[in-house]
């Protein structure tokens, strides 16, 4: 571990080789669906490949492609696939004081901000604590880096090969996403206040989606993990 | 280029920069909070509610492909693909591909492909 991260470029090249496994086998899947979608509505290949390079974030690039098929006009468009966006803010706030040195450029922090996605965000918040901090930062490019540049190959290879998967094959593909995420998250939680964030949001998400499907994610996130923080506190001060 | 693909164009940017915005925001706020605060516990509580929110309702209401499994085989497979992890030495690979071939398998049991 401390030599791999010895220089930047050794972490860069560290991130990068953690991607590009697991982690980069399961975007891959996730995109190669979204290319399919896209051919199916009628973009062109390179406005699919825009969408997985600029907005990076699988919901929000399918939302954009169903409401533009449903003809929705432009601006609620935007503001739909601005919602289903709105996760980043608190992923955002809770990932860079992890990764972040005062070494690092202004210019070099806001570029790394465009790779925050779910992926990397789940594995930075476990992985990277353990590593020197200012390392974190080129750690977290090579594996955000690696994990971007391979969804957006993996979205040519859906559009130009849709249709041609059968339906058990395609089942798979699909559930490889959140079957991922639980075990990444759950398999491998490191403190109990993830814990109980992590089991109240489960039962909140479901529910909100119940009440409103637009409002669920964020709404299910803030309930869940209010709740989540005061039952750890009341936990933390019941044995102190 | 035809203004119809001029129009998606333009959509497709729109959407990126909208999406770009929170990324940025939270680049900005981020100095203002300190690791160790009680306000960053809170934000990365509500910032794993919500990711486990979101992927829990695709496992539980999916829409698609997905929906044409039984919500009993979809939990079953997370619960065997997390299983395979921890009996693995937290082998992500394992893990995963448990809950994969656990759904496939089971759609085949239940005949949901013919």
């Amino acid at each position: 571990m401390s030599q791999a991260h010895s220089t930047d470029g050794a972490a860069c090249l560290a991130g990068v080789r953690d991607a590009a496994g697991v982690p980069a086998a399961v975007l891959a899947a996730g995109m190669i669906g979204f290319g399919a979608f896209a051919l199916e509505y009628g973009f062109n290949v390179w406005l699919a490949l825009l969408c997985t390079a600029g907005v990076w974030a699988l919901p929000g690039q399918i939302v954009l492609l169903e409401m533009y098929s449903n003809g929705a006009p432009g601006y609620l468009t935007v503001i739909a696939v601005m919602l289903t966006g709105a996760r980043f803010l608190p992923m955002t706030l809770s990932l860079m004081p992890v990764i972040r040195h005062p070494r690092h450029s202004r210019l070099a922090v806001y570029l790394t901000a465009h790779l925050i996605a779910m992926t990397g965000w789940a594995w930075a918040m476990q992985r990277c604590p353990g590593m020197p901090q200012e390392r974190r930062l080129p750690y977290f490019m090579g594996f955000a880096v690696a994990c971007w540049a391979v969804s957006i190959a993996a979205t040519a290879v859906g559009y130009f090969l849709a249709g041609w998967f059968p339906a058990p094959l395609r089942l798979g593909f699909v559930f490889l996403t959140p079957v991922y995420f639980i075990v990444i998250l759950v398999g491998d939680v490191r403190s109990a206040l993830a814990a109980w964030a992590l089991a109240c949001g489960a039962v909140a998400g479901p529910l909100f989606h119940l009440l409103s499907p637009q409002w669920s994610v964020l709404l299910a996130g803030l309930a869940g993990g209010t709740l989540a923080y005061y039952i750890q506190r009341l936990h933390g001060q019941s044995h102190r | 280029m035809d203004s119809h693909t001029a129009e998606i164009l333009i959509l497709v940017l729109s959407c990126a920069v909208a999406t770009y915005a929170w990324r940025g925001l939270g680049v900005l706020l981020s100095g203002r909070i300190r690791t160790d605060s009680e306000l960053f516990n809170w934000v990365a509580c509500v910032a794993f509610a919500m990711v486990a929110g979101l992927i829990m309702r695709i496992v539980v209401m999916p829409t698609g492909m997905l929906a044409m499994s039984v919500l009993a085989d979809r939990l079953l497979a997370c619960v065997l693909a997390l299983l395979a992890f921890y009996v693995s030495r937290k082998n992500l690979f394992v893990g995963v591909i448990t809950g994969v071939i656990v759904v496939i398998a089971a759609g085949y049991v239940r005949g949901i492909y013919s």
